[in-house]
Protein backbone atom coordinates (compact mmCIF):
# COMPACT_ATOMS: atom_id res chain seq x y z
CA UNK A 1 0.00 0.00 0.00
CA UNK A 2 1.27 3.56 -0.66
CA UNK A 3 -0.49 6.65 -0.14
CA UNK A 4 0.04 9.02 -2.96
CA UNK A 5 -1.29 12.28 -4.91
CA UNK A 6 -2.20 11.96 -8.43
CA UNK A 7 -2.90 14.05 -11.56
CA UNK A 8 -5.83 13.14 -13.19
CA UNK A 9 -4.47 13.16 -16.76
CA UNK A 10 -7.39 11.99 -18.83
CA UNK A 11 -11.37 11.43 -17.63
CA UNK A 12 -13.38 10.42 -20.30
CA UNK A 13 -16.86 8.33 -21.18
CA UNK A 14 -16.63 4.71 -22.45
CA UNK A 15 -20.28 4.16 -22.60
CA UNK A 16 -23.32 6.32 -21.13
CA UNK A 17 -22.27 5.76 -17.33
CA UNK A 18 -18.88 3.56 -17.44
CA UNK A 19 -15.82 6.10 -17.41
CA UNK A 20 -11.97 6.21 -17.81
CA UNK A 21 -10.01 8.20 -15.99
CA UNK A 22 -5.71 7.95 -16.37
CA UNK A 23 -3.88 9.34 -13.41
CA UNK A 24 -0.09 9.86 -13.58
CA UNK A 25 2.46 10.70 -10.52
CA UNK A 26 4.14 8.17 -8.02
CA UNK A 27 1.70 5.30 -8.79
CA UNK A 28 3.77 2.61 -6.38
CA UNK A 29 3.36 -0.90 -7.43
CA UNK A 30 0.18 -1.89 -8.86
CA UNK A 31 -0.43 -5.53 -9.55
CA UNK A 32 -3.67 -6.85 -12.31
CA UNK A 33 -6.66 -7.91 -9.52
CA UNK A 34 -5.34 -5.08 -6.64
CA UNK A 35 -7.22 -2.02 -6.57
CA UNK A 36 -6.96 1.93 -5.75
CA UNK A 37 -8.97 3.79 -2.82
CA UNK A 38 -9.38 7.38 -3.87
CA UNK A 39 -10.66 10.31 -1.40
CA UNK A 40 -12.92 12.64 -2.52
CA UNK A 41 -13.57 15.87 -1.12
CA UNK A 42 -16.18 16.03 1.13
CA UNK A 43 -17.09 12.38 0.61
CA UNK A 44 -15.81 10.67 4.27
CA UNK A 45 -15.02 7.13 2.79
CA UNK A 46 -12.58 6.37 -0.08
CA UNK A 47 -13.96 4.90 -3.44
CA UNK A 48 -12.30 1.77 -3.93
CA UNK A 49 -12.00 0.78 -7.76
CA UNK A 50 -10.36 -1.98 -9.18
CA UNK A 51 -6.98 -1.21 -11.53
CA UNK A 52 -7.24 -1.27 -15.41
CA UNK A 53 -3.77 -0.82 -15.85
CA UNK A 54 -0.60 0.24 -13.96
CA UNK A 55 2.67 1.48 -16.29
CA UNK A 56 5.59 3.56 -15.15
CA UNK A 57 3.89 6.33 -13.72
CA UNK A 58 0.28 6.11 -15.04
CA UNK A 59 -2.37 4.68 -13.61
CA UNK A 60 -5.58 3.87 -15.81
CA UNK A 61 -9.24 3.13 -14.21
CA UNK A 62 -12.47 2.27 -15.68
CA UNK A 63 -15.01 2.75 -13.21
CA UNK A 64 -19.02 3.01 -13.47
CA UNK A 65 -21.33 6.30 -11.89
CA UNK A 66 -23.01 4.21 -9.58
CA UNK A 67 -24.16 7.11 -7.04
CA UNK A 68 -22.67 10.30 -5.52
CA UNK A 69 -19.02 9.35 -5.28
CA UNK A 70 -18.67 8.10 -8.91
CA UNK A 71 -20.60 10.86 -9.76
CA UNK A 72 -18.05 13.51 -8.67
CA UNK A 73 -15.61 11.21 -9.60
CA UNK A 74 -16.62 11.77 -13.44
CA UNK A 75 -17.01 15.21 -12.98
CA UNK A 76 -13.13 15.37 -12.71
CA UNK A 77 -11.25 17.41 -14.97
CA UNK A 78 -7.90 17.40 -16.09
CA UNK A 79 -5.36 18.48 -13.84
CA UNK A 80 -7.60 17.69 -10.66
CA UNK A 81 -5.24 16.01 -7.48
CA UNK A 82 -6.25 13.23 -5.71
CA UNK A 83 -5.04 11.65 -2.65
CA UNK A 84 -5.08 7.83 -3.44
CA UNK A 85 -4.08 4.68 -1.82
CA UNK A 86 -2.46 2.30 -4.54
CA UNK A 87 -1.65 -1.36 -4.19
CA UNK A 88 -4.43 -2.73 -2.42
CA UNK A 89 -5.66 -6.08 -2.04
CA UNK A 90 -3.85 -9.18 -3.45
CA UNK A 91 -4.25 -9.57 -7.14
CA UNK A 92 -4.77 -12.79 -9.09
CA UNK A 93 -2.17 -15.28 -8.72
CA UNK A 94 -0.43 -15.00 -12.67
CA UNK A 95 1.49 -18.27 -11.96
CA UNK A 96 -1.30 -19.93 -11.65
CA UNK A 97 -2.46 -19.55 -15.53
CA UNK A 98 -1.59 -22.60 -17.73
CA UNK A 99 -0.63 -22.22 -21.14
CA UNK A 100 -4.39 -20.99 -22.28
CA UNK A 101 -6.16 -19.29 -19.52
CA UNK A 102 -9.58 -17.76 -19.61
CA UNK A 103 -10.67 -14.62 -18.60
CA UNK A 104 -14.56 -14.02 -17.84
CA UNK A 105 -15.72 -9.96 -17.22
CA UNK A 106 -19.37 -9.02 -16.62
CA UNK A 107 -20.22 -5.47 -16.77
CA UNK A 108 -17.67 -3.39 -15.14
CA UNK A 109 -16.25 -6.32 -13.36
CA UNK A 110 -14.14 -6.05 -17.11
CA UNK A 111 -11.54 -3.84 -16.34
CA UNK A 112 -8.89 -5.55 -14.14
CA UNK A 113 -9.13 -8.11 -16.81
CA UNK A 114 -7.43 -6.01 -18.86
CA UNK A 115 -4.17 -5.59 -17.14
CA UNK A 116 -4.51 -9.35 -16.30
CA UNK A 117 -4.70 -10.01 -20.33
CA UNK A 118 -1.51 -8.11 -21.04
CA UNK A 119 0.43 -9.59 -18.61
CA UNK A 120 -0.65 -13.19 -19.63
CA UNK A 121 0.67 -12.32 -23.16
CA UNK A 122 3.15 -11.09 -22.41
CA UNK A 123 4.46 -14.54 -20.80
CA UNK A 124 3.20 -15.87 -24.04
CA UNK A 125 0.19 -17.71 -23.38
CA UNK A 126 -2.76 -18.03 -25.16
CA UNK A 127 -5.66 -16.33 -23.70
CA UNK A 128 -9.67 -16.28 -24.28
CA UNK A 129 -11.87 -13.91 -22.90
CA UNK A 130 -15.98 -13.77 -22.73
CA UNK A 131 -17.27 -10.16 -22.02
CA UNK A 132 -20.26 -10.12 -20.84
CA UNK A 133 -22.76 -7.20 -21.03
CA UNK A 134 -26.73 -6.20 -20.51
CA UNK A 135 -26.96 -4.48 -24.01
CA UNK A 136 -24.73 -3.75 -26.81
CA UNK A 137 -25.01 0.20 -25.71
CA UNK A 138 -22.59 -0.92 -22.39
CA UNK A 139 -20.14 -2.49 -24.34
CA UNK A 140 -16.71 -1.22 -23.78
CA UNK A 141 -12.66 -2.88 -24.61
CA UNK A 142 -13.75 -5.27 -26.76
CA UNK A 143 -11.32 -4.18 -29.13
CA UNK A 144 -8.68 -3.08 -26.71
CA UNK A 145 -8.34 -7.03 -25.62
CA UNK A 146 -8.64 -7.85 -29.39
CA UNK A 147 -5.74 -5.40 -29.90
CA UNK A 148 -3.85 -7.36 -27.62
CA UNK A 149 -4.12 -10.69 -29.59
CA UNK A 150 -6.97 -12.03 -27.02
CA UNK A 151 -9.71 -14.44 -28.74
CA UNK A 152 -12.85 -12.74 -27.46
CA UNK A 153 -16.33 -13.51 -27.27
CA UNK A 154 -18.90 -11.11 -26.22
CA UNK A 155 -22.00 -11.77 -25.29
CA UNK A 156 -25.35 -9.71 -24.43
CA UNK A 157 -28.63 -10.07 -22.39
CA UNK A 158 -30.87 -8.80 -24.39
CA UNK A 159 -29.02 -10.39 -27.94
CA UNK A 160 -28.46 -6.92 -29.28
CA UNK A 161 -24.83 -7.73 -30.07
CA UNK A 162 -22.71 -11.11 -30.30
CA UNK A 163 -23.86 -14.21 -28.13
CA UNK A 164 -27.39 -13.42 -27.14
CA UNK A 165 -27.34 -14.67 -22.98
CA UNK A 166 -24.63 -15.05 -20.69
CA UNK A 167 -20.84 -15.51 -20.30
CA UNK A 168 -22.03 -18.90 -19.40
CA UNK A 169 -23.45 -19.62 -22.45
CA UNK A 170 -20.31 -18.86 -24.40
CA UNK A 171 -17.44 -20.72 -22.62
CA UNK A 172 -14.54 -22.19 -24.65
CA UNK A 173 -13.47 -25.61 -24.37
CA UNK A 174 -10.34 -26.54 -23.17
CA UNK A 175 -8.92 -23.67 -21.38
CA UNK A 176 -6.67 -24.06 -18.60
CA UNK A 177 -7.52 -22.09 -15.69
CA UNK A 178 -10.13 -19.17 -15.41
CA UNK A 179 -9.73 -15.77 -14.45
CA UNK A 180 -13.08 -13.88 -13.64
CA UNK A 181 -14.92 -10.32 -12.24
CA UNK A 182 -18.19 -9.46 -12.36
CA UNK A 183 -21.74 -9.55 -10.64
CA UNK A 184 -22.08 -12.38 -8.08
CA UNK A 185 -24.51 -13.88 -9.88
CA UNK A 186 -22.37 -13.97 -12.90
CA UNK A 187 -19.48 -15.39 -10.60
CA UNK A 188 -22.01 -18.29 -9.25
CA UNK A 189 -22.96 -19.17 -12.36
CA UNK A 190 -19.48 -19.84 -13.69
CA UNK A 191 -17.86 -21.76 -10.89
CA UNK A 192 -21.00 -24.04 -11.42
CA UNK A 193 -20.61 -24.19 -15.12
CA UNK A 194 -16.91 -24.75 -15.45
CA UNK A 195 -14.59 -27.82 -14.38
CA UNK A 196 -11.57 -25.84 -14.70
CA UNK A 197 -10.18 -24.37 -11.03
CA UNK A 198 -9.87 -20.71 -11.21
CA UNK A 199 -10.37 -17.39 -9.04
CA UNK A 200 -12.43 -14.65 -9.18
CA UNK A 201 -12.51 -10.85 -7.79
CA UNK A 202 -15.13 -10.05 -5.01
CA UNK A 203 -16.66 -6.71 -4.49
CA UNK A 204 -17.85 -6.16 -0.99
CA UNK A 205 -19.00 -2.28 0.63
CA UNK A 206 -15.62 -1.28 2.14
CA UNK A 207 -14.93 1.10 5.30
CA UNK A 208 -10.89 1.29 4.95
CA UNK A 209 -9.67 -0.97 2.35
CA UNK A 210 -6.63 -1.63 3.67
CA UNK A 211 -7.56 -4.31 6.33
CA UNK A 212 -8.40 -2.21 9.16
CA UNK A 213 -11.61 -1.95 10.00
CA UNK A 214 -13.45 -5.58 9.29
CA UNK A 215 -16.12 -4.31 7.50
CA UNK A 216 -15.88 -6.27 3.99
CA UNK A 217 -15.45 -9.67 5.75
CA UNK A 218 -16.24 -12.68 3.55
CA UNK A 219 -16.51 -16.11 5.40
CA UNK A 220 -14.36 -18.69 3.09
CA UNK A 221 -13.20 -22.60 3.45
CA UNK A 222 -10.43 -21.14 5.60
CA UNK A 223 -11.89 -19.23 7.39
CA UNK A 224 -13.29 -15.19 7.72
CA UNK A 225 -11.20 -13.51 5.37
CA UNK A 226 -11.29 -9.37 4.55
CA UNK A 227 -11.97 -9.11 0.99
CA UNK A 228 -9.89 -5.87 0.71
CA UNK A 229 -6.86 -7.49 1.88
CA UNK A 230 -6.85 -11.19 1.41
CA UNK A 231 -9.29 -10.86 -1.59
CA UNK A 232 -10.13 -9.28 -3.37
CA UNK A 233 -9.20 -12.40 -5.48
CA UNK A 234 -10.01 -15.61 -3.95
CA UNK A 235 -9.93 -18.97 -5.12
CA UNK A 236 -13.05 -20.70 -6.48
CA UNK A 237 -12.10 -23.48 -4.06
CA UNK A 238 -12.20 -21.37 -1.22
CA UNK A 239 -15.56 -19.50 -1.75
CA UNK A 240 -18.57 -20.85 -0.08
CA UNK A 241 -21.37 -20.08 -2.29
CA UNK B 1 10.30 22.02 24.56
CA UNK B 2 6.56 20.99 25.46
CA UNK B 3 5.51 18.03 28.00
CA UNK B 4 3.12 15.40 25.50
CA UNK B 5 3.30 12.81 28.44
CA UNK B 6 0.32 11.96 30.38
CA UNK B 7 -0.62 9.40 33.20
CA UNK B 8 -3.22 6.64 32.07
CA UNK B 9 -4.03 4.93 35.24
CA UNK B 10 -0.82 5.01 36.76
CA UNK B 11 1.32 4.18 32.91
CA UNK B 12 2.82 6.93 31.34
CA UNK B 13 2.50 7.99 28.03
CA UNK B 14 4.58 9.50 25.54
CA UNK B 15 1.55 11.20 24.07
CA UNK B 16 -2.11 10.92 25.01
CA UNK B 17 -2.80 9.58 21.35
CA UNK B 18 -4.26 6.07 20.86
CA UNK B 19 -6.11 4.79 18.05
CA UNK B 20 -9.13 3.29 19.25
CA UNK B 21 -10.09 -0.48 19.28
CA UNK B 22 -11.73 -1.97 15.94
CA UNK B 23 -10.11 0.83 13.81
CA UNK B 24 -6.27 -0.51 14.15
CA UNK B 25 -6.55 -4.24 14.12
CA UNK B 26 -3.51 -5.81 16.20
CA UNK B 27 -1.39 -3.77 14.68
CA UNK B 28 0.38 -5.27 11.87
CA UNK B 29 -1.35 -3.39 8.54
CA UNK B 30 -0.48 0.02 10.47
CA UNK B 31 3.36 -1.38 11.44
CA UNK B 32 3.89 -1.60 7.73
CA UNK B 33 3.70 1.92 7.20
CA UNK B 34 5.27 3.59 10.51
CA UNK B 35 6.55 3.21 13.68
CA UNK B 36 3.54 2.25 15.85
CA UNK B 37 5.62 3.04 18.69
CA UNK B 38 5.56 6.58 18.33
CA UNK B 39 1.47 6.07 19.27
CA UNK B 40 0.74 6.82 23.07
CA UNK B 41 -0.60 3.09 22.69
CA UNK B 42 -3.40 1.96 20.91
CA UNK B 43 -6.64 -0.21 21.70
CA UNK B 44 -6.64 -3.83 19.88
CA UNK B 45 -9.41 -5.24 18.20
CA UNK B 46 -12.73 -6.21 20.60
CA UNK B 47 -11.76 -9.50 21.92
CA UNK B 48 -14.53 -12.04 23.02
CA UNK B 49 -14.58 -15.73 24.67
CA UNK B 50 -15.30 -17.82 21.20
CA UNK B 51 -13.90 -16.66 17.78
CA UNK B 52 -16.41 -14.63 15.93
CA UNK B 53 -17.23 -13.58 12.09
CA UNK B 54 -19.66 -10.78 13.05
CA UNK B 55 -22.73 -9.17 11.11
CA UNK B 56 -23.53 -10.18 7.26
CA UNK B 57 -22.59 -7.64 4.82
CA UNK B 58 -22.81 -4.74 3.84
CA UNK B 59 -22.01 -3.85 7.24
CA UNK B 60 -20.88 -0.18 6.47
CA UNK B 61 -22.23 2.73 5.10
CA UNK B 62 -21.19 6.53 4.29
CA UNK B 63 -22.80 9.59 5.95
CA UNK B 64 -22.24 13.26 6.07
CA UNK B 65 -18.72 13.30 8.15
CA UNK B 66 -18.47 10.31 8.95
CA UNK B 67 -19.82 6.46 8.53
CA UNK B 68 -21.31 3.63 9.98
CA UNK B 69 -20.44 -0.08 11.07
CA UNK B 70 -22.18 -2.67 12.03
CA UNK B 71 -19.20 -5.44 11.91
CA UNK B 72 -20.47 -6.87 15.52
CA UNK B 73 -16.79 -7.90 17.06
CA UNK B 74 -15.31 -9.89 14.27
CA UNK B 75 -12.38 -11.56 16.02
CA UNK B 76 -10.52 -15.04 16.36
CA UNK B 77 -11.42 -15.39 19.75
CA UNK B 78 -9.21 -14.45 22.71
CA UNK B 79 -7.43 -18.10 22.84
CA UNK B 80 -5.93 -17.30 19.87
CA UNK B 81 -5.73 -13.63 20.37
CA UNK B 82 -2.70 -14.44 23.01
CA UNK B 83 -1.44 -17.52 20.67
CA UNK B 84 -1.22 -15.54 17.96
CA UNK B 85 -1.79 -12.16 18.01
CA UNK B 86 0.23 -11.15 21.07
CA UNK B 87 3.52 -12.93 19.53
CA UNK B 88 3.13 -11.12 16.51
CA UNK B 89 2.30 -7.69 17.90
CA UNK B 90 4.99 -7.92 20.54
CA UNK B 91 7.64 -8.11 17.65
CA UNK B 92 6.58 -4.46 15.88
CA UNK B 93 5.04 -2.96 19.24
CA UNK B 94 7.11 -2.32 22.37
CA UNK B 95 4.67 -0.54 24.51
CA UNK B 96 1.63 -1.78 26.85
CA UNK B 97 -1.42 -2.39 24.87
CA UNK B 98 -4.81 -1.69 25.24
CA UNK B 99 -7.24 -4.47 25.17
CA UNK B 100 -10.28 -4.12 24.31
CA UNK B 101 -12.87 -6.99 25.30
CA UNK B 102 -16.78 -7.51 25.02
CA UNK B 103 -18.85 -10.42 26.11
CA UNK B 104 -22.41 -11.92 26.16
CA UNK B 105 -22.50 -12.35 29.73
CA UNK B 106 -20.64 -11.11 32.74
CA UNK B 107 -18.89 -14.62 32.64
CA UNK B 108 -17.73 -13.81 29.56
CA UNK B 109 -16.25 -10.87 30.82
CA UNK B 110 -14.66 -12.04 33.57
CA UNK B 111 -13.52 -15.18 31.63
CA UNK B 112 -11.90 -13.04 28.80
CA UNK B 113 -10.44 -10.71 30.86
CA UNK B 114 -8.54 -13.43 33.34
CA UNK B 115 -6.79 -14.66 30.39
CA UNK B 116 -5.80 -11.66 29.00
CA UNK B 117 -4.45 -10.38 32.73
CA UNK B 118 -1.69 -12.75 32.39
CA UNK B 119 -0.21 -11.20 28.98
CA UNK B 120 2.94 -9.19 30.00
CA UNK B 121 1.99 -7.06 27.33
CA UNK B 122 -1.90 -6.10 28.04
CA UNK B 123 -0.95 -2.73 30.04
CA UNK B 124 -5.03 -1.75 30.83
CA UNK B 125 -8.04 -3.77 29.89
CA UNK B 126 -10.50 -1.78 27.85
CA UNK B 127 -13.94 -3.15 28.88
CA UNK B 128 -16.76 -2.44 26.07
CA UNK B 129 -19.94 -2.54 27.40
CA UNK B 130 -21.31 -0.84 24.99
CA UNK B 131 -20.97 -2.25 21.51
CA UNK B 132 -24.62 -1.44 19.58
CA UNK B 133 -23.65 -4.05 17.03
CA UNK B 134 -24.29 -7.47 18.87
CA UNK B 135 -27.43 -8.70 20.35
CA UNK B 136 -27.96 -10.37 24.10
CA UNK B 137 -24.87 -8.44 25.35
CA UNK B 138 -22.43 -5.59 24.71
CA UNK B 139 -24.30 -2.42 24.79
CA UNK B 140 -26.99 -4.08 26.77
CA UNK B 141 -24.63 -3.61 29.96
CA UNK B 142 -23.46 -0.19 29.05
CA UNK B 143 -27.35 1.21 29.51
CA UNK B 144 -27.95 -0.13 32.81
CA UNK B 145 -25.67 1.50 36.05
CA UNK B 146 -26.58 -1.94 37.59
CA UNK B 147 -25.35 -3.72 34.49
CA UNK B 148 -22.12 -2.08 33.94
CA UNK B 149 -22.06 -2.07 37.56
CA UNK B 150 -21.92 -6.07 37.30
CA UNK B 151 -19.52 -6.40 34.83
CA UNK B 152 -16.71 -4.17 36.10
CA UNK B 153 -17.20 -5.95 39.50
CA UNK B 154 -16.73 -9.71 37.65
CA UNK B 155 -13.53 -8.35 35.86
CA UNK B 156 -11.76 -6.09 38.82
CA UNK B 157 -12.07 -9.77 40.33
CA UNK B 158 -10.32 -11.55 37.69
CA UNK B 159 -7.26 -8.85 36.94
CA UNK B 160 -4.65 -6.44 38.83
CA UNK B 161 -4.61 -4.09 35.52
CA UNK B 162 -6.37 -1.10 35.48
CA UNK B 163 -9.79 -1.22 34.33
CA UNK B 164 -11.02 1.20 31.96
CA UNK B 165 -14.47 0.75 31.02
CA UNK B 166 -15.92 1.79 27.61
CA UNK B 167 -19.22 2.79 27.70
CA UNK B 168 -22.48 3.68 25.15
CA UNK B 169 -23.60 7.15 24.44
CA UNK B 170 -26.78 5.61 23.54
CA UNK B 171 -28.46 6.19 26.97
CA UNK B 172 -30.37 9.18 28.69
CA UNK B 173 -27.94 9.45 31.81
CA UNK B 174 -24.51 8.60 30.85
CA UNK B 175 -23.34 9.92 34.19
CA UNK B 176 -25.15 7.71 36.29
CA UNK B 177 -23.36 4.71 34.46
CA UNK B 178 -20.09 6.14 35.09
CA UNK B 179 -20.60 6.79 38.61
CA UNK B 180 -21.81 3.51 39.18
CA UNK B 181 -18.46 2.25 37.46
CA UNK B 182 -16.31 3.92 39.81
CA UNK B 183 -18.27 2.66 42.58
CA UNK B 184 -18.06 -0.80 41.43
CA UNK B 185 -14.19 -0.63 41.22
CA UNK B 186 -13.71 0.68 37.69
CA UNK B 187 -10.08 2.47 37.39
CA UNK B 188 -10.75 4.90 34.23
CA UNK B 189 -13.71 4.98 32.09
CA UNK B 190 -13.26 5.33 27.77
CA UNK B 191 -16.29 7.25 26.33
CA UNK B 192 -17.75 7.15 23.98
CA UNK B 193 -18.69 4.18 21.45
CA UNK B 194 -20.41 4.90 18.08
CA UNK B 195 -24.17 6.41 18.05
CA UNK B 196 -27.08 4.21 17.21
CA UNK B 197 -27.89 5.30 13.42
CA UNK B 198 -29.08 4.24 10.27
CA UNK B 199 -28.96 4.88 6.06
CA UNK B 200 -31.75 3.38 3.80
CA UNK B 201 -30.56 2.78 0.22
CA UNK B 202 -32.82 5.09 -2.12
CA UNK B 203 -33.20 2.93 -5.25
CA UNK B 204 -34.03 -0.18 -3.11
CA UNK B 205 -36.33 1.67 -0.06
CA UNK B 206 -34.19 -0.74 1.68
CA UNK B 207 -31.49 -0.60 4.61
CA UNK B 208 -27.91 -0.47 3.77
CA UNK B 209 -26.64 -1.95 6.50
CA UNK B 210 -27.68 -5.48 6.23
CA UNK B 211 -28.13 -5.79 10.53
CA UNK B 212 -30.51 -2.87 9.98
CA UNK B 213 -28.72 -0.24 11.89
CA UNK B 214 -25.04 0.38 12.90
CA UNK B 215 -22.68 2.94 14.86
CA UNK B 216 -22.70 5.82 13.58
CA UNK B 217 -18.69 7.44 13.73
CA UNK B 218 -16.33 10.17 12.66
CA UNK B 219 -16.00 13.81 12.65
CA UNK B 220 -19.99 14.56 12.96
CA UNK B 221 -20.06 12.95 16.70
CA UNK B 222 -17.42 15.39 18.05
CA UNK B 223 -19.57 18.00 19.89
CA UNK B 224 -21.27 14.98 21.42
CA UNK B 225 -18.57 13.28 22.29
CA UNK B 226 -16.70 16.33 23.61
CA UNK B 227 -20.18 16.74 25.98
CA UNK B 228 -20.13 13.26 27.46
CA UNK B 229 -16.70 13.88 28.37
CA UNK B 230 -17.18 17.13 30.20
CA UNK B 231 -20.14 15.45 32.07
CA UNK B 232 -18.61 12.79 32.89
CA UNK B 233 -15.18 13.90 33.99
CA UNK B 234 -16.69 16.13 36.25
CA UNK B 235 -19.07 13.57 37.84
CA UNK B 236 -15.86 10.70 38.80
CA UNK B 237 -12.68 10.96 40.38
CA UNK B 238 -11.28 8.32 37.81
CA UNK B 239 -9.32 8.98 34.69
CA UNK B 240 -11.65 9.63 31.13
CA UNK B 241 -10.43 8.40 28.15
CA UNK B 242 -12.31 10.34 25.81
CA UNK B 243 -13.01 9.23 21.81
CA UNK B 244 -15.30 10.25 19.22
CA UNK B 245 -14.78 12.22 16.23
CA UNK B 246 -11.15 13.17 16.85
CA UNK B 247 -9.57 13.90 13.68
CA UNK B 248 -6.32 16.45 14.82
CA UNK B 249 -4.43 17.48 17.22
CA UNK B 250 -6.29 20.45 17.87
CA UNK B 251 -9.24 17.80 18.44
CA UNK B 252 -6.80 16.08 21.25
CA UNK B 253 -6.68 19.08 23.21
CA UNK B 254 -10.38 19.69 23.03
CA UNK B 255 -10.63 16.28 24.15
CA UNK B 256 -8.52 16.74 27.45
CA UNK B 257 -9.78 20.52 27.91
CA UNK B 258 -12.71 18.63 28.52
CA UNK B 259 -11.49 16.67 30.70
CA UNK B 260 -10.10 13.21 29.28
CA UNK B 261 -6.77 12.31 30.56
CA UNK B 262 -6.26 10.12 27.25
CA UNK B 263 -8.03 10.53 23.44
CA UNK B 264 -8.09 7.49 21.16
CA UNK B 265 -9.02 8.04 17.31
CA UNK B 266 -10.88 5.95 16.12
CA UNK B 267 -12.62 6.36 12.21
CA UNK B 268 -9.97 8.87 11.18
CA UNK B 269 -7.57 5.77 11.02
CA UNK B 270 -9.84 4.09 8.41
CA UNK B 271 -10.12 7.27 5.88
CA UNK B 272 -6.20 8.02 6.58
CA UNK B 273 -3.85 5.52 7.50
CA UNK B 274 -1.51 7.76 8.95
CA UNK B 275 -3.89 9.98 10.69
CA UNK B 276 -3.09 8.92 14.44
CA UNK B 277 0.93 9.71 13.58
CA UNK B 278 -0.02 12.41 12.24
CA UNK B 279 -1.85 13.84 15.03
CA UNK B 280 1.11 12.69 17.21
CA UNK B 281 3.42 14.81 15.49
CA UNK B 282 1.09 17.54 14.92
CA UNK B 283 0.59 17.76 18.50
CA UNK B 284 3.61 19.94 19.91
CA UNK B 285 2.93 22.54 17.63
CA UNK B 286 -0.68 23.14 18.32
CA UNK B 287 0.12 22.98 22.08
CA UNK B 288 2.73 25.90 20.97
CA UNK B 289 0.43 27.55 19.07
CA UNK B 290 -2.24 27.48 22.12
CA UNK B 291 0.35 28.76 24.95
CA UNK B 292 0.81 25.05 26.07
CA UNK B 293 3.72 23.75 27.73
CA UNK B 294 2.38 20.97 29.43
CA UNK B 295 -0.72 18.70 28.82
CA UNK B 296 -1.29 18.07 32.34
CA UNK B 297 -2.02 21.48 32.84
CA UNK B 298 -5.20 21.32 30.58
CA UNK B 299 -6.54 18.33 31.55
CA UNK B 300 -10.33 19.59 32.33
CA UNK B 301 -9.62 23.09 31.68
CA UNK B 302 -13.25 24.04 30.88
CA UNK B 303 -14.56 22.45 34.07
Amino acid sequence: MKQTVLTVTENIPLTASVYRMRLEGAIGENRPGQFVEIALPGRFLRRPISVCGARGGELTLIYKVVGHGTEQMSALEEGARLDVLTGLGSGYRIERAGNAPLLVGGGVGVPPLYGLAKELINKGKTVSVVLGFNTADEIFYEDEFRALGCAVTVTTADGSYGVSGFVTDALPENASYFYACGPLPMLKALCKKTDIPGEVSLEERMGCGFGACMGCSVMTASGAKRVCREGPVFKKEELIW
Amino acid sequence: MVNTRVTLCGITLDNPVIPASGTFGFGYEFAELYDINLLGTFSFKGTTRENRFGNPTPRIAECTAGMINAVGLQNPGVEKVVSEELPKLGKVFHKPVMANVSGFSVEDYACTCAILDREEQVGWLEVNVSCPNVHGGGMSFGTDPEAAASVTRAVKAVTKKPVIIKLSPNVTDIVSIAKACEEAGADGISLINTLLGMRIDLKTGRPIIANTMGGFSGPAIFPVALRMVYQVSKAVNIPVVGMGGVSSAEDVVEMMMAGACAVEVGAANLIDPYASLRIVKALPETMEKYGISDLNDIIGKAH
